[in-house]
């Protein structure tokens, strides 16, 4: 199961669970309180509301720390010294790779930047999901740290508007099986 | 009881007011239908069932983009002044003044991508307007920019008047928004859930125009003295804090028709309390530093922002979850409320907002971003809380202003229908987006992938019925707005009858 896998499953269930407690309202709106129910019925309320409040703090605490403590973004102002690195340049509406094949398993340092307006630089795995992207900004080189987990041709696409034809600047990447193996 | 939580003062429009705001509603319906056929014409493109070509598919989706922002700001505006007024004295010409600079602007837009060209997208990324590579002249995209200014000053000139009109009746913004309550002190129940509401959405967005106004500003001095340079970080910083804030707003500007007429159909008093104080000082804060959050891929950003994007993005969904769509359902449970039109579109409204923070939250969330920014998961979720959230809220109260012209609260079967179509369709339409973002599917693209079109077509499908419905509400509500009102004897109406 993929990143994408999950955020999907979890977003649905969210808003699952969020459209059946909806509908349980709804459904029970149009029956009224009855008068000894009515003393009591605000008191719930509040301490769900307070039990709720404590399930998404603890969410909220606990993810948090977990989808950042290891953080996801290396360092860009420190030298990174992987075992390979690709300068990857953005320009209306091509991408320049060099060298635009590497290596499975090592990290991967791609150092992109844009010569002339934004770009993203996404790369798609052999699978059609995007296994990682970074902005590619005029002025600025974006470090960018990946670990290619399978050999495989990867394409680039731009994923920031660009102009005419931001829908056709793709390029291969093609990532060779590891030189161990 | 809090007599204004439940039944607030006569709310009749009448003379330039009622005029102005008809025109206001009667314009933002025509442009959201407008707008929406704008936006099938794209997703039909997608789905290779039209043949538009590039150049005209960017035009359209710039035209889309900042058309359905600008609609979205002026129909909730409206809302915004409509509850307002009741409590603070605005003046009609500050409310004009908005509409007409909006228009005027809005006209500014629309020459300078049909027949200028423009075709650099609602959020005019710098450097991109001044490389139109011959598609539109950097003129095309001055008069883009100029237009948005007048949209943003006319926004502008109407907040400070209702600054202005706050601060004479409470002292200041911050005791508008009620931060004299927020660690202890007796509550004034009276105290409108609109103020609060109108004070947050005044200092965020004022900041946020400011900001815009800023880089606009920068924008145009670098497309006539191109050696001027700008710093393209800055620059999306600025951009996209305007941007954020200003479509972010406009769900706050919303919601205060939930607030004030949700009780009225339930028949139950909706109180202000200490946790609704907290939960607007909170989003206060939050919107305004929230933004980050469309900067997360840009690597180069300072990471003490790009991680208070994330913490903010995930900490607004408590005032959203605990506060807004909780109380609104507690209002609701077990009420005995008649199910109509007005309380039909509020509760859809509440879950739309509530539902669609959840992929907006993920998104929101760094190591997510990595993979699913700029895929079809962000217009899944944006058009999630705004097509079934906040249109929702406008909707609500156009309708219940027209129940009470009528004297009969709507609730026809075509009504029913209407909004049945729109539920579902707008489902349809909003899930394909989520789950092309699933599969990688990119956004923004005139043209896609053999692979991305089942969800562009079954996207197309939703987006089809979506029309329908707004279609039907449009003619519906045109038709009711122009119409003759019922003359009712308002001295044994009761007092939640006498709007519009």
């Amino acid at each position: 199961m993929n990143l994408q896998d999950k955020i999907y499953i979890i977003a649905l269930a969210g808003m699952g669970l969020i459209a059946l407690l909806f509908i349980y309202v709804l459904a029970n709106a149009g029956r009224p309180l009855r008068e000894e129910e009515k003393a009591g019925s605000m008191g719930i309320a509040y301490r769900m509301r307070t039990w709720l409040f404590v399930i998404l703090l603890v969410i909220f605490f606990v993810g948090t720390w977990g989808t950042l403590w290891h953080y996801p973004i290396p360092p860009q102002h420190v030298a990174l010294n992987p075992p390979q690195v690709v300068n990857v340049t953005g320009r209306m509406w091509s991408w320049q790779i060099e060298p635009p094949t590497v290596h499975a398993g090592s990290d991967v340092e791609f150092r992109v930047s844009s010569s002339d307006v934004n770009h993203g630089f996404a790369i798609y795995g052999p699978d059609g999901r995007i296994v990682a992207q970074v902005q590619a900004m005029p002025g600025y080189t974006n470090k960018l740290l990946h670990n290619f987990d399978k050999p495989g041709t990867y394409t680039a696409r731009c994923l920031e508007f660009c102009g005419l034809a931001h829908a056709q600047m793709a390029a291969p990447i093609q990532v060779v099986a590891s030189k161990g193996e | 009881m809090a007599s204004l939580t439940l039944y607030p003062a006569e709310e009749r429009l009448e003379g330039g007011s009622r005029v102005t705001f008809d025109l206001y509603m009667i314009t933002a319906v025509t442009l959201f239908v407008v707008m929406m056929l704008i936006g099938l014409t794209m997703r039909m493109t997608q789905a290779t069932w039209l043949n538009v070509n590039p150049a005209l598919f960017y035009r359209l989706l710039s035209m889309h983009g900042a058309g359905m922002v600008g609609t979205a700001s002026i129909a909730t505006t409206a809302v915004m002044w409509f509850f307002l007024r009741k409590y603070v004295g605005l003046h009609l010409w500050a409310f004009v003044a908005n509409y007409v600079l909006f228009m005027l602007g809005a006209l500014c837009v629309i020459v300078s991508i049909f027949f200028g060209g423009y075709g650099a997208l609602w959020t005019f990324l710098y450097p991109l307007p001044v490389h139109g590579m011959g598609l539109w002249s950097n003129n095309a995209s001055a008069l883009f920019l100029v237009g948005y200014l007048l949209i943003g000053v006319g926004s502008l000139v109407f907040y400070l008047d209702a600054a202005a009109a706050i601060i004479k009746v409470y002292g200041n913004l911050g005791r508008g928004l009620g931060l004299q309550w927020l660690f202890g002190g007796e509550i004034n129940p009276d105290h409108p859930k609109a103020v609060v509401a109108s004070s947050m959405v005044i200092i965020a967005n004022s900041l946020g125009i400011l900001a815009g106004s800023v880089v606009l500003v920068m924008n145009l001095v670098n497309i006539y003295y191109p050696q001027i340079t700008l710093n393209a970080l800055f620059a999306k910083n600025l951009t996209y804090w305007f941007g954020h804030m200003y479509i972010n707003a406009t769900i706050y500007m919303g919601v205060m028709a939930v607030y004030e007429l949700l009780p009225r159909y339930t028949g139950r008093p909706y109180p202000i309390s200490r946790p609704f104080i907290w939960s607007w000082a909170a989003s206060c804060l939050f919107v305004i530093v929230v933004y980050p959050h469309h900067l997360m891929i840009d690597f180069a950003q300072p990471r003490w922002l790009t991680i208070m994007g994330q913490v903010v993005s995930w900490s607004a969904g408590f005032p959203v979850f605990c506060v807004t769509a909780y109380g609104a359902m507690t209002n609701i449970h077990r009420s005995g409320i008649r199910w109509t039109m007005p309380s039909r579109l509020m509760a859809l409204s509440m879950f739309g907002w509530a539902a669609g923070i959840v992929p907006a939250i993920l998104d929101g969330t760094v190591r997510n971003n990595l993979v699913m920014h700029n895929t079809q998961w962000v217009p899944g979720h944006f058009h999630f809380y705004l097509l079934l959230g906040v249109l929702s809220m406008v909707l609500a109260l156009i309708y219940h202003v027209l129940g009470n012209r009528a004297n009969a609260v709507p609730n026809s079967g075509l009504d029913r229908t209407g909004f049945f179509v729109y539920l579902i369709g707008g489902l349809i339409f909003t899930l394909a987006f989520l789950s092309a973002g699933h599969q990688s599917v990119a956004r923004r693209m005139a043209t896609h992938l053999p692979e991305w079109t089942l969800t562009d077509k079954v996207g197309s499908v939703g987006a089809t019925l979506v029309v329908l419905g707004m279609l039907y509400y449009a003619i519906r509500i045109i038709v009711g707005l122009l119409g003759r009102p019922v003359v009712i004897d308002t001295s044994h109406a009761h007092p939640a009858d006498t709007a519009g």
